[in-house]
């Protein structure tokens, strides 16, 4: 499935999302496209705007060597299964980028029974009690594990591009504590927008929401998944790290946050929220801030607008109504032409790739279509600025990313390719002794 | 909520306010401290409960109004042939919301600050609350032993 992640992750508006996991071979390809086109029927879109959702990263199609795709191909059919899809009234619910899940709209029948079973479930007084069977399923929809699972994947990605030879260990830690902190974000993240979350849609049935936890019980998880993340980031990987995830989750928890009700300028801060996990996973691999972590958080920052502003044409009514100031409802042209920017803006960094010794010359060569194909629609949303052409864009940024960033992995250079391989070796920080695998 | 219930008990959301109610349980032996907690979380829940009652109705209704009067501007009727309401399309609504937000901008940021004080002010309570009581079952555990 195609993970989305996006901003506004009001805990409400999180929208499942679906993870496209793209596989290198072309039969693979196909049948991750076929499964994208099954998820765009399956589901409802709901994209929540609110960056709640921002946490982190988009997911990352990137499947590192390690990976088993069919394993997590499962692992996200069953995660699709365990976020309830709410009903959606629009025609084009509201897609919490950033959260939950993402769907597409639902055939009729579908979400005419969607709509019958969920008002029987809620019509009934429910007793404020934690059960402790329910607990798992809970914790999961509060810290928005979908999201989180991007988020994390492109931790990865990040830390996959880095030119050093790779550090199971390193890449596991990495990993986990980002998760962690991710889940941490999103929990907070819920617990500030209870109301706000209650009156829109995508976001109606989340936990805090519905009463199934207490928001006591909600900080102390946040707390007890934050601390132990950042200690094992700042620990166990490396300190620059752990300030990083320690910086973004107060970027989300306590700028993107509220800034969502303020001005239009949280769109930014969420996008650079959703750039930070990629750098993180590259300065876990190599202990530093290169040129090439900029460029990969650049691509990600870039790749937030055209995926939210075209997710937030959509849902300007609820935007109005629940009172957070978002680009499309406050100043539509902007909107649309930072959108477009954006999209040319990803053309003109995978250029600069190679130039910064992250990839081989053909990667500007092989992701042009694709980055010209997303300009394109950028440039129709512009033009036209209707709900066909947002839908058209953001449905391309779901598979735009994960494409993006497989093709960058294949086409990254080899260490064995560098110069020096000495200074290279020097300036990872790997804490275990991990078998090193040399990357092609 | 049943009467012998010893919890709190939250209910569908409400029609106005999207809001779900909660009914809170008062223990026979309620300490000054969980009393202060209750009255919090109660008055909170209907400060929040009249905001957004408030907030939906007055959206509702100048949607409609504005809706009236754009139909108007272009001639048509409110109703056509099949009875059902004419709506205008995203775009012309786009100015409605864009309105909308802007008038309740100061409104939004007086709630914003009400929200995050309270719920920050519960939570913490809770966590008074949460601490009294373990420190309480402690000491009874103490002294069941010690008989």
């Amino acid at each position: 499935g195609l993970f989305v992640w996006r901003l506004k992750g009001t805990g409400t508006r999180h929208i499942p999302c679906h993870f496209v996991h793209l596989c290198r071979a072309a039969n693979d390809r196909l049948i991750t496209f076929q499964y994208f086109n099954f998820l765009k029927r399956m589901y409802v879109t709901q994209y929540n705007k609110d960056l709640s959702q921002r946490a982190k990263p988009k997911s990352d199609p990137v499947v590192s060597p390690f990976h088993e795709p069919q394993q997590l191909d499962q692992e996200k059919r069953v995660l699709h299964k365990i976020s309830p899809v709410a009903p959606v009234h629009q025609p084009w619910p509201e897609t919490s980028r950033r959260s939950e899940m993402r769907g597409v709209k639902t055939p009729a029948e579908t979400e005419a029974s969607a709509a019958r079973a969920e008002p029987r479930e809620d019509r009934q007084w429910k007793e404020m009690k934690l059960r402790l069977d329910e607990l798992p399923g809970i914790l999961a929809r509060l810290s928005k594990i979908k999201l989180t699972a991007l988020v994390v994947s492109t931790t990865s990605a990040g830390f996959a591009m880095a030119p050093v030879p790779f550090d199971l260990p390193c890449f596991l830690l990495a990993s986990l504590g980002t998760g962690l902190a991710s889940c941490a974000a999103n929990s907070i993240n819920q617990f500030f927008e209870v109301p706000f979350d209650s009156n829109m849609n995508r976001t109606k049935n989340r936990p805090l929401v519905r009463g199934q936890i207490s928001p006591l019980l909600a900080v102390c998880f946040a707390a007890s998944c934050g601390v132990p993340g950042i200690a094992l980031l700042t620990l166990g990987v490396n300190p620059l790290t752990g300030a990083l995830g320690a910086f973004n989750i107060f970027l989300y928890t306590c700028c993107y946050t509220p800034m969502k009700r303020l001005s239009i300028a949280n769109t930014w801060v969420g996008a650079l929220v959703g750039a930070i996990p990629p750098v993180m996973g590259w300065t876990a691999a190599t202990g530093s801030l290169d040129a090439g972590a900029l460029l990969l958080g650049g691509i990600l920052y870039s790749w937030q607008f055209p995926h939210f502003n075209a997710l937030s044409w959509g849902l300007r009514e609820d935007y109005s109504r629940g009172g957070y100031c978002m680009m499309s409802v406050t100043h539509p042209g902007l909107c649309r032409r930072v959108a477009l920017r954006h999209c040319l803006a990803l053309i003109g960094l995978s250029a600069v790739a190679p130039v910064l010794d992250v990839t081989t010359w053909t990667f500007p060569i092989i992701s042009l279509p694709i980055n010209l194909y997303i300009s394109y629609l950028g440039f129709r949303f512009y033009r036209d600025a209707d709900r066909s052409s947002s839908r058209k864009l953001f449905f391309c940024s779901l598979w735009h990313l994960p494409m993006l960033l497989l093709v960058m992995f294949t086409c990254k250079k080899s260490v064995l390719d560098k110069e020096d391989k000495g200074d290279l070796l020097g300036k990872g920080e790997s804490p275990g002794r991990a078998m090193e695998i040399r990357l092609p | 909520p049943p009467a012998h219930s010893h919890n709190d008990w939250i209910g569908p959301p409400d029609k106005h306010s999207n809001l779900r109610p909660v009914i809170f349980y008062v223990p026979p032996e309620e300490s000054p401290l969980e009393q202060r907690l209750r009255e919090a979380r109660q008055e909170a829940q209907a400060c929040n409960q009249r905001f957004w009652a408030r907030h939906n109705r007055a959206f509702r209704q100048e949607k409609e109004e504005f809706i009236c009067s754009r139909l108007k501007a272009k001639g048509l009727e409110l109703r056509d042939e099949t009875g059902q309401k004419a709506t205008l399309n995203a775009e012309e609504m786009a100015d409605f919301y864009k309105d909308f937000l802007s008038k309740n901008f100061r409104k939004h940021m007086q709630y914003n600050r009400d929200w995050y004080k309270r719920n920050f002010t519960i939570t913490f309570l809770m966590g008074q609350v949460a601490l009294a009581r373990a420190l309480r079952w402690l000491r009874w555990k103490k002294k069941n032993v010690e008989h």
